[in-house]
């Protein structure tokens, strides 16, 4: 039953590898019998494939959530009941939340930490290997079992990804309880995995190099770890309670039996909120990588923006009752909330204004990574400043559960978030691959993409402040005109990410420009110093780091 | 910082085993509770997840025997699982925030009072107490009695307290490498820890079949077995890998500077044992 | 046809003081944020332009300078307090319950609202007045598409009314623009808001949380009509429920009960039974045809459902929601149409004694 004992590596191996700018490395006879095909990469411990797996799994829950979304788009074309039922309505509109956040967002960044940590710190592999390749394959199993509740009698989830209690519990389908164990296992997946990130951060870092010597990739990513573990216990904690009072009649969120659905949102949004920023305190560590090699200068405030990470993590948890302003709570907890919420915006602020401060007096040149950057910080700024409208509680009634919700989260996730994991591919995709990405196909995807997510997203602010509400299949005539923008955008949006695909597939089949080590004149960083395409195995031994001449606070 | 590479595994094929058996026992359990069926897929993933962790953490543990971690990897390990630790701490940080949220404010306000003692329109009747014997609508039920602190409780919480304290002597024996104390100590724990588990099934029994205690009793019921009950599964499982810990030792496993294993499970006991005094306290004291 | 005092992309002013607070509130953080956006992208173009590598840009060397740093930090920090100030009064201004002339209990049901008059014994189910003709397309929509009901609340203007939320089933949200009132009616708990309305008119709102399949279907119609006209229309409410109750004794003709029936079904059962009858097997299963429906056999299994719904499915239970005369004429329609040929009618008196059997 018990394997042989795996081969240990031979030390001298891979040397070379960390040579500077080295030439790619022959990988004969290190890690015997590697399996192939398939078996590769269901057994693969190697961190490079993971954060691959990682990246195709989120690339292909993308276009599931968003074809899910486009069916919420279609129906929404026309005032009406016109193309979908309302159950079948409210389970996309539930499992487009549910898969985007979920299955694309958070997968596609742990996929990026995967491929991209170890390189930047200097460590052969992620800290616990095994546990790594555990983590991923997690995630097919939950999804499995999540889109298979859409076929099970009385459909799948349909009561918005926030699933609120009792709408959850004494009122959900009956795959209520298979949503659970899915989000379980999903839940089980981030833990492990930021664990993983943690240890490897805090332990693998090539000698020399400190947590200040850190790329803020890898920091804003040591930060979001912690929220994850931090938040992730709490939200299987609460689907727990939800499964309980589903199946063994406790009451926790019954007022009957003395509990308390207000408390369902409690315990949600404690995790919910901070859930959040964790989608999108990697976005600035990608955007901060980024920013600073196509303007030709150092990125302004390097200590500020660990600060301002930190502070917007620590700030997270204390915040969380702005999603609830209307559910009654009494008023200190009404201001209290409101001013915490508030205040995220300075950390925030300190961050946009470092950038900006980088581009200030730059060398600036447009390469695709960097259009995508651009573009992230305009549109998250948009975001952002709806998201201090928000925060003003007394408003907040008023734009509460509208499409001006709907409007800043997708302004902060879809041009903040996806925007960033754009920009991301498109900058270490030489490094993964060993080619540029088609800088055509790119172009072309980067202003439809613009042009697409701006038509879907911005009416839906007047939408919203004109009184149209989230999660309904069928409106009033007078939104009719904006709806319409919003599908048409949507459906371009969606479409022009085919051309991303299209640049993907170039890239695997080496179809393009081959990319030097130093793929990006004004880029820093070990992973740099690797060979395009970086070898399976990389920094055996640990490379060199003079925190004077390498770390990206020196003076 | 060591010279030596780090330790990287080839491959594995526990990861991917173990996420299908874990499959197979999510959807086991859901079929279980929604349909009735599904005992056999259950049982497949049950068995096979303990099957996986054998395997798994035997390879572990032939590899540290041969001397693959070094320091770093050693590190990586405490770490690893210290946060895990962590991410336990806040799983039952959400329970026990359950527990104050629903006794400071859900409860008064049922009753009229506070902030929005308004509801107290919905529930004329209903009086706020803690432990709560009557729930805001009576037909669910309250329990009859509670279980008294000063009984079994009370001995379960020296059990635990001994049971932490006789680990931290086989760990001193562990590292004056005398084996046999270690072994003596480490027997000791077990059969505290065992005792524990006993106890608290004998309470869970008179609670249930006597005093109406159960989960569906309310509020009070919900959360004494949602605490009891996972810090119970807790016990449990620290008690596997401290049993785990012992055929190791007896296998002349762990050296007096090479024992994380050993550690890491002292670790855990610890976490658990913490978690149960805040139980005592507000479960069953207060 | 607005629907409220919005311009169509902007919230609406609305008719109280407070909405009217909130609408400035609103347009004032509006504009510190464009302010703010055109600064911030203002010097992010600007530099995009200047500094272009195409144009021979040289990068400059410094990165870091704890002066802006600190200034940047603390000017934000000064603009949220200048935000946090009004937002805060006119918040304290919205708890402010007491001293309220009308007390209206408002409960949420999937998915229909139910107002309670709470001193004037006077209660009733508002639900969605548009018909399903126009949501299915067959028909024009109206002017007040999904935004009209049969049973509007109606209150006087100029009186203090203080509205106490609950729900009967799940988390709903009572929203009406124009008023900016928004709170989410939470089973087993109330939650409370007031407001006084300036001037008469009708209102109209939607519920703003999800609450299931029909969530887009239960809008709120509020007419605040001046005291006399108020009262005028109390002295009519209790009329007809008077009506109502003597009605339920006397024996009612199959006309009648068709006439009423059909009504009541195309409110409450056509949503998921449709209205031909021919339901949504297997969820919804169809009634035409439908054995139970056609037999005097299935005749109590029938009334018997209506009353106290069928438990693991959603039909839900009447009993508490319609009047006797209502279910009685449901169950006769239900009973007849559509070539079902039962025959038989239910008398309200009959339903009246079985609930008073329990
Ligand atoms: C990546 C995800 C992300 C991010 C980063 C944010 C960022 C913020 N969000 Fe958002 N939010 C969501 C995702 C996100 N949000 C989601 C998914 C929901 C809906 C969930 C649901 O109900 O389904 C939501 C909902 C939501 C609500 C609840 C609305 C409601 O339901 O009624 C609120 C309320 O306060 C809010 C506020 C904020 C604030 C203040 C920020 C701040 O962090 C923004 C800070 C940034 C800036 C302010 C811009 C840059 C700053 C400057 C240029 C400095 C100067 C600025 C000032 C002085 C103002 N968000
Ligand atoms: C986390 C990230 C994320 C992302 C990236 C998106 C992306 C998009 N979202 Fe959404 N959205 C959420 C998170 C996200 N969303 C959340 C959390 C909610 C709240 C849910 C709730 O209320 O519970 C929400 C809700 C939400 C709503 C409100 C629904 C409602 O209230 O009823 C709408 C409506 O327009 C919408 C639209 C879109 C659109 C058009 C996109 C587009 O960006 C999508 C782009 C489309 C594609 C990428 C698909 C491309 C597919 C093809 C081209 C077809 C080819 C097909 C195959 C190859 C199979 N989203
Ligand atoms: Cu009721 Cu939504
Ligand atoms: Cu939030």
């Amino acid at each position: 039953m018990v394997p042989e004992l795996p081969p240990r590596p031979d030390k001298h191996q891979a040397i070379s590898d960390t040579a500077a700018g080295g030439s790619a490395v022959d990988q004969g006879g290190h890690h015997h019998e590697q399996p192939t095909g398939l078996l590769r990469w269901l057994l693969t411990t190697n961190h490079k494939e993971i954060g691959t797996l990682y990246m195709l799994f989120a690339l292909l829950m993308f276009f599931i959530g968003g074809t899910m979304a486009l069916i919420v788009r279609a129906e929404l074309f026309q005032p009406g009941m016109t193309f979908v039922v309302p159950e079948f309505f409210n389970q996309m509109t539930t499992m487009h939340g549910l898969i985007m956040v979920f299955g694309a967002i958070m997968p596609a960044f742990v996929g990026l930490a995967n491929w991209l940590i170890p390189v930047q710190i200097g460590a052969p592999d992620m800290a616990l290997p095994r546990l790594n390749n555990f983590s991923f394959w997690l995630l097919p199993v939950s999804f499995t079992i999540l889109l298979s509740t859409l076929f099970m009698e009385g459909g799948g989830p349909n009561f918005g990804w926030t699933f609120y209690a009792p709408l959850s519990t004494t009122y959900g389908p009956p795959s209520t309880s298979f949503f659970i164990l899915a989000m379980h296992l999903a839940g089980i997946s981030s833990i492990l995995g930021a664990i993983n990130i943690i240890a490897t951060i805090l332990n693998l870092r090539t000698p020399n190099m400190r947590l200040m010597d850190m790329p803020l990739f890898v920091w804003t990513w040591l930060i979001t770890a912690f929220l994850l573990i931090a938040v992730m216990p709490v939200l299987a904690g609460v689907i727990t309670m939800m499964l309980l009072d589903i199946n063994f009649g406790t009451s926790f969120f019954d007022a009957a039996g003395g509990g308390d659905p207000v408390l369902f949102q409690h315990l949600f949004w404690f995790f919910g909120h901070p859930e959040v920023y964790i989608m999108i305190l990697p976005a600035f560590g990608i955007v901060s990588a980024i920013v600073p090699t196509f303007a030709r200068k150092r990125l302004f405030g390097y200590a500020s923006m660990v600060y301002a990470t930190a502070s917007i993590a620590l700030l997270s948890f204390v915040v969380w009752a702005h999603h609830m302003f209307t559910v009654g709570l009494p008023l200190t907890a009404q201001l209290f909330f409101m001013y915490s919420t508030m205040l995220i915006a300075v950390p925030t602020g300190v961050k946009v204004f470092n950038w900006i401060a980088t581009l200030f007096r730059g060398s600036i040149s447009f390469e695709l990574p960097m259009l995508f950057s651009l573009a992230f910080i305009v549109q998250f700024t948009i975001g952002g400043l709806s998201g201090v409208m928000l925060a003003i509680a007394p408003v907040d009634f008023q734009y509460h559960d509208t499409y001006f919700v709907v409007a800043h989260f997708h302004y902060v996730l879809v041009p903040g978030a996806v925007f960033a994991i754009l920009a991301a591919a498109y900058y270490w995709l030489p490094k993964w691959s060993g080619v540029y990405p088609n800088v055509k196909l790119g172009l072309a995807h980067f202003w439809l993409s613009v042009i697409g997510v701006n038509l879907t997203f911005f009416p839906m602010h007047f939408s919203g402040l004109a009184g149209m509400p989230r999660r309904i299949p069928d409106y009033a005539l007078q939104f009719a005109d904006f709806n319409m923008l919003s599908s048409i955008g949507g459906f371009l949006f969606g479409i022009s990410q085919l051309l991303f695909v299209a640049v993907i597939v170039l890239c695997i089949r080496k179809k393009g420009e081959k990319a030097p080590a130093q793929a990006w004149e004004g880029a820093e960083g070990l992973e740099w110093q690797l060979p395009s395409p970086a070898p399976l195995h990389t920094f055996d031994t640990p490379p060199e780091f003079i925190p004077e001449r390498d770390s990206p606070s020196r003076h | 910082m060591s010279t030596s590479s780090y330790y990287v595994p080839a491959t594995s094929k526990w990861p991917i085993i173990s996420v299908i058996f874990l499959g197979f026992l999510a959807v086991g359990a859901g079929m279980l509770m929604t349909s009735g069926s599904g005992l056999i897929p259950f049982l497949i993933g049950f068995v096979g997840t303990l099957w996986v962790m054998y395997g798994w953490f035997m390879d572990v543990f032939k590899e540290s025997q041969a001397g693959l971690y070094d320091a770093q990897m050693d590190r990586s390990f405490r770490q690893g699982m210290a946060w895990f630790i962590f991410s336990e701490v806040m799983f039952f940080a959400a329970f026990f925030g359950t527990l104050f949220y629903i006794r400071v404010f859900a409860l008064p306000w049922l009753d009229g009072e506070g902030a929005k003692g308004v509801t107290a329109l919905l529930w004329p009747d209903f009086v706020a107490t803690w432990p709560l014997m009557t729930t805001p609508d009576p037909s669910i039920g309250g329990p009859d009695a509670i279980v008294n602190p000063w009984t079994l409780p009370l001995i379960n919480t020296l059990l635990l307290v001994a049971s932490s304290i006789t680990l931290t002597f086989a760990h001193h024996a562990l590292k004056h490498q005398d084996r046999k104390k270690l072994i003596n100590w480490l027997v000791a724990t077990l059969v505290l820890g065992g005792v524990f588990l006993v106890i608290q099934g004998i309470e869970y029994v008179h609670a249930w079949t006597e005093l109406g205690l159960t989960l569906q009793a309310g509020i009070y019921g919900a959360t004494f077995f949602l605490l009891t009950g996972f810090h119970g599964v807790h016990v449990t499982i620290g008690l596997i890998i401290l049993a785990v810990m012992l055929v190791r030792v007896l296998k002349g496993h762990f050296t007096p500077d090479q024992h994380f294993a050993f550690e890491a499970s002292a670790w855990y006991w610890h976490f658990v044992d913490v978690v149960w005094i805040g139980l005592f306290l507000f479960v069953y004291v207060f | 046809a607005a629907i409220n005092t919005s311009s169509g992309w902007n919230l609406p002013p609305g008719v109280t003081s407070i909405s009217q607070e909130i609408f400035s509130l609103h347009m004032i953080i509006f504009w510190i944020c464009v302010a703010i956006a055109v600064v911030v992208f203002g010097v992010m173009f600007w530099s995009l332009f200047a500094y272009r590598k195409s144009k021979g840009a040289k990068p400059a060397n410094f990165h870091e300078n704890t002066t802006v740093e600190v200034i940047w930090t603390a000017v934000p920090l000064l603009i949220l307090i200048a935000m946090a100030i009004p937002a805060t009064a006119t918040l304290k201004k919205i708890y402010d319950t007491s001293d309220a002339d009308i007390d209206i209990l408002v409960t949420g049901y999937q998915w229909r609202w139910h107002y309670q008059y709470v001193e004037e014994d006077l209660s009733f189910f508002s639900n969605l007045g548009t018909p399903r003709s126009q949501i299915l397309g067959e028909e024009d929509k109206g002017d007040f598409y999904l935004l009209e009901v049969d049973n509007p609340l109606v209150v006087p203007v100029g009186k203090k009314i203080r509205f106490l939320f609950t729900s009967n089933d799940v988390i709903h949200a009572w929203w009406v623009p124009d008023l900016a009132i928004k709170k989410d009616t939470i089973p087993g708990f109330i939650n409370e808001s007031w407001t006084i309305i300036d001037e008469p008119g009708t209102y109209r709102g939607q519920c703003a949380e999800l609450c299931g399949r029909d969530h887009a279907y239960m809008p709120i119609e509020v007419r605040a009509v001046s005291q006399e006209t108020y009262d005028e229309w109390l002295e009519e409410q209790r009329q007809m429920l008077a009506e109502d109750a003597a009605g339920s004794q006397r024996e009612w003709t199959m006309d009648e009960l068709m006439d009423r029936g059909k009504g009541v079904y195309n409110t409450y059962c056509a949503a998921c039974h449709q209205a031909d009858g021919s339901g949504m097997p297997p969820a919804f299963p169809a009634l035409k045809n439908n054995p139970m429906m056609i037999t005097e056999e299935g005749r109590d299994a029938h009334i018997d459902a209506v009353l106290y719904g069928r438990s693991g499915t959603s039909m839900p239970a009447y009993s508490g929601t319609l009047s006797v005369a209502d279910i009685a004429a449901v169950i006769t329609y239900e009973r007849n149409a559509w070539g079902n040929d039962a025959g038989d009618r239910v008398q309200p008196s009959e339903i009246s004694e079985m609930l008073s059997d329990d």
